[in-house]
């Protein structure tokens, strides 16, 4: 047993081991009035060429557009045209239908998980939409808003999220895990924060190349305790990469608060700060404010004058995955509590208050998000749901773990069919 | 950098040595192919540790060629997000010892990256790390981690044991669409040691496998060389063991049919199978730890797929299972004695 050394000759004090421990745990009132979110429009907008050091504030104040009157303030006002704003509520909303429907659908049994992002559809959607469509993305797992809004098909998402046999995955990755080349989206991994680096090195080849695309990532406030997240920013920073690297700080990992990353030290982008990187620090609920900072970002970068962290300070409202019931581990209170409000509601009383928009008009269209979900979950259920038989034949499991099949793989493939034929007495059972 | 030559009668031929071949084949890609790009620890200016990048930044630019932060999970990291991009990248790991930090950007994604996005992203890298002991590198510079890399699915693991074979397996590995580890056995990068450290380094210029030619060439990935054919025993090896190996059945008046391996992943089976059955015993040598080991797996195809061949039971010959050390390392090293002893017992009956 490991004992401490007292030593006689010593007046040293004894030392205290401090594990974080969040304010809140299940049945606790929460109370967030000691968050300083600041005033809407108040924080300063700095040249997008400037150095890192002469805008550190950034990094612990809250860049925030849309005010308690739903008006949007301040020198970050992106000044987006009524139509495109409409849009970006219409894919806020038409996330939030999908996640309903497909957290449902896990429930049902009809695959194996899922993951909301209910709350932080602004994090990705603004972003993506402050991107041009060709820049390239390495998201984590909860950012499907991006896809929406860069107008992949639903139903191959669902598909992806089925398992099934039209899976352009081919059944091969965890639900939600999409990639596609063609919408300049990474292939999800589920190791976090390996995307970080891997959007620095597409970035810097983008600018050997002499391109003018840049690179985007997106990784959990939880996920930047990685080292991945940490040889981003040394290679960000080094190499001047065109890259956004983006901190959704959704204030919980599973169950871990985002004390067990730091926050009690410090905020998530003033880990730039340390690397030289520009860093902003964003109201993630707001979905102007984040289109405005990843613009920002995004013309900063192609400018060549370098990466910008940016964290986007947001709340979980649900739990991590369809895995795990957070009343277990934190207040039920919190989401209610939480300062800065709900996305979705926010974007939608602005559009209302510039006269823009009107509730009948939210309704109906929320009524046909749910409803296109619907019957979008139908067509792909067309081709099978996950464990129902309907996947990709057997032999697809030995593909593509090389280009070419090896004389090892090729034998495994032959006994694995053999297997599925003396179990079935066929192949596809079901097919 | 130096170039031997040496005049056979009419023909000039260039002899090289390891590094000489390795830079060589880095140049040819660099001129060929405007994506490939190489990058590591002290690549650049200086042209690397061991001076396998000499000269390719000077000659290919500063945007090619260059020096990385040390940070091997970065290193990698960056080199999978280039491959996505549709870059062709060969880092460097200064050595095999210092790949660790980087091993979860290889294996859940450089390797996986086909498989996972179904052939939309591609990770063609190829990671050049010089490896293996026989240098007094102590346990951070001596390892012999390639059965690490042969037990993930995904990744291809390349091991040249002479300068020709170097240049010609490296070009393959570069214009391989898979990830690619290639260890390059540093103990030999100047001359083909055969274990007998006690006796003068011979340079690569005596031998008949540093003759090198020029321009572009390539050994296909998967294909064993049968280094001499035999009769008595059947001898798997790779990298410096090749040399090693061959230098024992030499001095013992063995007739041993010696493979060098090159490739461990995709192994040669047909080439082990078909020499295993003509001599009926086999002998597996590398310098690795022996548990777990690459000559586990490799003793395990010969015995599953040999077995009513085989006249003796197979003999792994192997480093310990201990780290590898400084002061002791030739009692460590696999060499002539403990190769001897295995030879002995395979031909006892």
């Amino acid at each position: 047993m490991a004992e401490p050394a007292k030593p006689s000759d010593s007046n040293r004090p004894t030392l205290a081991l401090h594990v974080p421990e969040p304010k809140y745990r299940p049945g606790d009132t929460a109370d967030f009035s000691h968050i300083d979110i600041g005033a809407a429009g108040a924080v300063p907008r700095p040249d997008e060429a400037s150095h890192p050091s002469q805008m550190g504030d950034l990094a612990y104040s809250l860049i925030r557009v849309l005010g308690e009157d739903n008006q949007a303030q301040g020198p970050w006002y992106p000044r987006l045209a009524p139509d495109t704003l409409r849009a970006m509520l219409g894919h806020m909303a038409m996330v939030r239908a999908f996640d309903e429907r497909m957290f449902r659908g896990q429930r049902q049994g009809k695959t194996s998980f899922y993951m909301k992002c209910t709350g932080e559809e602004a994090t990705s959607i603004a972003p993506a939409m402050a991107l041009a469509s060709d820049d390239m993305v390495f998201p984590s797992y909860r950012q499907q808003g991006i896809l929406i809004a860069r107008g992949y098909p639903l139903l191959e998402m669902i598909n992806q999220i089925y398992s099934n046999k039209a899976d352009k995955l081919k059944g091969r990755q965890l639900p939600i895990m999409y990639s596609s080349r063609e919408h300049s989206f990474f292939s999800i991994s589920g190791n976090l924060a390996t995307q970080c680096p891997q959007a620095v090195g597409w970035a810097m080849a983008s600018a050997a190349k002499g391109d003018s695309r840049i690179a985007a990532s997106w990784v959990g406030e939880g996920s930047t305790a990685e080292g991945d997240f940490h040889s981003a920013c040394t290679f960000a920073a080094v190499y001047n990469a065109p890259v956004i690297l983006n901190v959704v700080n959704n204030q919980w990992a599973i169950s871990s608060f985002s004390g067990f990353a730091g926050a009690e030290r410090t905020t998530f982008a003033a880990r730039g700060l340390g690397y030289g990187i520009a860093a902003l620090r964003v109201d993630g609920n707001d979905a102007l404010a984040c289109y405005a900072a990843a613009e920002w970002a995004a013309n900063r970068a192609r400018a060549n004058h370098g990466p910008t962290l940016i964290e986007y300070f947001t709340y979980r409202a649900e739990g991590h995955s369809t895995s795990d019931d957070p009343s277990g581990y934190r207040s039920a209170q919190e989401r209610e509590e939480w300062p800065l409000g709900d996305p979705v509601t926010r974007l939608k009383s602005h559009l209302i208050a510039i006269g823009e928009w009107d509730d009948e008009r939210h309704a109906a269209m929320d009524l046909e998000c749910a409803e296109l979900v619907k019957a979008t979950t139908k067509e792909a259920e067309k081709n099978g749901i996950l464990g129902h038989g309907l996947h990709h034949p057997f032999h697809t499991m030995f593909e593509d773990v090389y280009e070419e099949l090896p004389w090892h793989l090729e034998e495994q493939a032959e006994q694995a069919i053999r297997e599925r034929i003396t179990k079935f007495g066929t192949e596809r059972p079901f097919g | 950098m130096s170039e031997l030559t040496e005049t056979v009668g009419e023909v000039t031929e260039r002899r090289l040595n390891m590094i000489e071949a390795i830079n060589e084949a880095l140049d040819i890609m660099l001129e060929r192919d405007p994506d490939v790009i190489i990058m590591g620890e002290d690549v650049g200016y200086f042209g690397g540790v061991f001076r396998a990048t000499a000269g390719l930044q000077a000659k290919h630019g500063k945007t090619r060629v260059f020096d990385t932060p040390i940070s091997e999970c970065g290193i990698i990291g960056v080199a999978v997000g280039m491959g996505a991009y549709g870059l062709r990248p060969v880092p460097e790991i200064q050595f095999a010892d210092y790949i660790y930090p980087g091993l979860d950007q290889l294996i859940s994604e450089a390797a996986r990256l086909r498989y996972r996005s179904a052939g939309d992203f591609i990770a063609p890298l190829t990671v050049r790390s010089p490896f293996g002991g026989g240098i007094f590198g102590g346990q951070t510079h001596s390892q012999s981690p390639e059965a690490l890399f042969t037990h993930v699915a995904g990744l291809k693991t390349v091991i040249p044991a002479t300068p020709h074979d170097a240049k010609g397996l490296l070009i393959a590995a570069i214009e391989d669409n898979d990830p690619v580890i290639f260890f390059e056995p540093k103990r030999i990068y100047n001359g083909p040691f055969t274990g007998f450290y006690d006796k003068p380094v011979e340079p690569w210029k005596r031998h008949p496998d540093s003759i090198v030619p020029e321009g572009y060439y390539k050994i296909p990935l998967g294909k064993a060389r049968t280094l001499r054919e035999g009769e008595q025993l059947t001898v798997l090896a790779y990298g410096t063991m090749v040399h090693v190996a061959e230098a024992v059945c030499t001095a013992k008046g063995v007739d041993a049919e010696i493979l060098d391996l090159r490739t461990l992943v995709p192994l040669d089976i047909k080439a082990i199978e078909a020499s295993v059955e003509k001599t009926g015993r086999c002998m597996i040598v590398h310098e690795a730890t022996r548990t777990s080991g690459f000559g586990a797996e490799l003793s395990a195809l010969v015995t599953e797929r040999c077995f009513y061949h085989l006249e003796a039971p197979v003999e792994r010959v192997t480093g310990f299972d201990t780290p590898y050390p400084h002061s002791l390392e030739w009692a460590y090293f696999p060499g002539p004695v403990r190769i001897g002893e295995a030879i002995d017992k395979l031909l006892k009956d």
